[in-house]
């Protein structure tokens, strides 16, 4: 009896599977399309585009080149520390505004719905996103380092396109949060939340404004910091602690805000 | 996934909160057989649909998509969807946007190829967040087409469109049921269930409470009415098999019955001075309002 039981469930799975197969290639082809897509809408949206890909050098120019530049040339770590600063301020832009405003919107307007729906591959709208926001990351960086010798810093390039990797990797921790928010928040509130931790993170992390001592505490809460200290390291500079650790806080807040987003949108689509 | 069907509901409850959605609803589809999910608004017809689409999990029965469970991708690379209410990118271009989604799927319609077998070339260029309502709505169909589906979910899909877009569309779904898709139907237009649909399913609070051929339903409620002049006594008409209701007014003798034939050959019968006589045949509209009232 149990045959006949199990017979039909087994013929149901042949039947589901005599289908066309989606061999590897065409699955790599669907994340594929899936990251080509998502930057191109990002890069064809000027709200979003225009600030993130030309404020941090251009406020990079601005501070180091225009308003202070005669004493940026005569002080080697200004250059470098305001050089870091504005990188990282670039890095963190695309992936906590890039996620946390679009899958707000998203959610609130049922295409992630739809995309559930259809055979989306498991992961592809995160990965297109995260890939989107390294991209944006690697053209900043190539923009940063384009005015990095108008600002009196000459670094090799080797070094220059080892922080650059590091950058573009150290985005991970800021999508995570920004997807964190965006699973939580409306579409209209999502800038918002995203700002009122932005905002507060560029200062207190003290990667623009070295921190009064008693407060420097705060700044190893942040991924901004520990992605600061981590460049340091790569480019062989001066930093603090070790870049294991500042690796690894960045690896736990990717891992933790992703699953949370990811539950969350499990349970409210 | 017993019986070749598709997809099959089995006995299935959704609670929200407070709120039954669905309650021991069973449900499948068949190959090859459009089917329309009618009944009002609120009646389980969405719920139901995203049961089948794995969206929600149901809390008592089953919901099976090709013998799988419906979350499973292998299971839904054999679908089209087409939901009533997603927004869709608006900075991608319409060749653009059924470009990702047939990247989803094993074998792919050609995105010129889709675009012409929905009437949408003339948009391939076009920003999405640009088009009008009912272009949209026939983007989202191409989308729901593109992967060559062998079943497709439509929720209401042609909500929005002109005269001559809907057309096009029920153009393409009978084109589709012809090269053997089948097809599951939400429609506010009991028009589209009766020029399309093989089967219908009347849904209301939750429960299946008819399916059947346009036919069945029209023949499962309504008793055409008979009219007529004629002197026989309605409490005799009424003594009659097959009659259900008499009614005599200014106008005459209205009758309702479940087999007009028998009735008619009867009333000609005991009446050689009858005249005046009338058969109408309600459409699927005044069917369907009955059912959901009756069960209701």
């Amino acid at each position: 009896m149990e045959n006949v039981a199990v017979a039909p469930q087994i013929e149901n799975r042949r039947e589901a599977a005599a289908g066309p197969v989606m061999d590897r290639s065409r699955v790599l082809r669907a994340y594929r399309t899936e990251a080509k897509y998502e930057s191109l809408r990002m890069l064809r949206s000027p709200a979003f585009a225009g600030p993130f890909l030309l404020l941090p050098v251009g406020l990079y120019l601005l501070f180091g080149y225009v308003l202070f530049g005669a004493e940026i040339a005569k002080d080697p770590k200004a250059a470098l520390f305001m050089f870091m600063g504005f990188s990282v301020m670039g890095v963190m832009g695309p992936g906590m505004f890039g996620f946390g405003t679009t899958i707000a919107t998203e959610r609130e307007h049922g295409l992630l719905r739809l995309k559930r729906a259809l055979p989306t591959p498991p992961a592809a709208s995160l990965l297109g996103k995260m890939l989107m926001s390294m991209l944006f990351v690697a053209i900043i960086m190539a923009t940063m380092a384009a005015a990095a010798s108008l600002v009196h810093l000459h670094l090799p390039a080797a070094r220059l396109i080892g922080l650059s990797l590091v950058n573009v990797f150290g985005c991970l921790p800021f999508c995570a949060l920004g997807f964190f928010i965006g699973s939580l928040a409306s579409a209209k509130s999502a800038p918002a939340f995203v700002n009122l931790l932005y905002l507060p993170m560029i200062y207190l992390s003290g990667i623009l404004f070295p921190m009064p001592k008693s407060m420097e505490w705060i700044a190893y809460l942040s991924p901004a910091y520990h992605l600061s200290q981590t460049g340091l390291a790569a480019i062989g500079a001066p930093s603090n602690g070790n870049p294991v650790v500042h690796i690894a806080v960045m690896a736990v807040v990717t891992v933790v805000f992703t699953a949370l987003a990811v539950r969350r949108l499990a349970r409210v689509g | 996934m017993t019986n070749g069907n598709l997809a099959e509901l089995d006995s299935v409850t959704k609670r929200f909160g407070a709120i039954t959605a669905l309650d021991e609803l069973s449900l499948e589809v068949r190959p090859g057989e459009l089917l329309a999910l009618l009944g009002p608004n609120g009646a389980g017809k969405t719920t139901a649909i995203s049961l089948l689409l794995g969206l929600e999990r149901p809390d008592k029965g089953t919901a099976r998509l090709f013998g799988l469970r419906p979350q499973s991708i292998a299971a839904r690379r054999h679908i089209g969807v087409m939901l009533q209410e997603a927004t869709l990118v608006p900075e991608l271009r319409v060749g653009e946007q059924i470009d990702m989604v047939a990247a989803y799927y094993p074998d792919p319609m050609p995105v010129d190829a889709v675009l012409e077998f929905t009437g949408t070339e003339s948009l391939r260029r076009r920003p999405y967040g640009k088009l009008s309502t009912g272009q949209k709505r026939q983007v989202q169909f191409a989308m729901a087409v593109v992967g060559r589906p062998r079943l497709m979910f439509l929720d209401e899909p042609t909500v929005g469109l002109d005269i001559q877009a809907r057309e096009m569309v029920w153009a393409t779904l009978r084109n589709l049921i012809e090269d053997g898709c089948s097809i599951v139907l939400t429609t506010h237009y009991l028009e589209e269930a009766e020029a399309l649909a093989d089967r219908v399913a009347v849904i209301a609070k939750g429960r299946l409470i008819a399916s059947g051929s346009v036919d069945e339903m029209r023949a499962l409620v309504v008793r055409k009415r008979i009219t007529c002049r004629t002197t026989i006594a309605t409490e005799q008409i009424a003594k009659w098999p097959d009659v259900q209701t008499v009614t005599r007014d200014q106008h005459g003798v209205r009758i309702t019955a479940s087999n007009t034939e028998s009735v008619v050959r009867r009333l000609l019968a005991a009446d050689q001075d009858l005249y005046g006589l009338e058969v109408e045949s309600a459409g699927l509209a005044e069917a369907f309002a009955e059912l959901t009232q009756e069960k209701n």
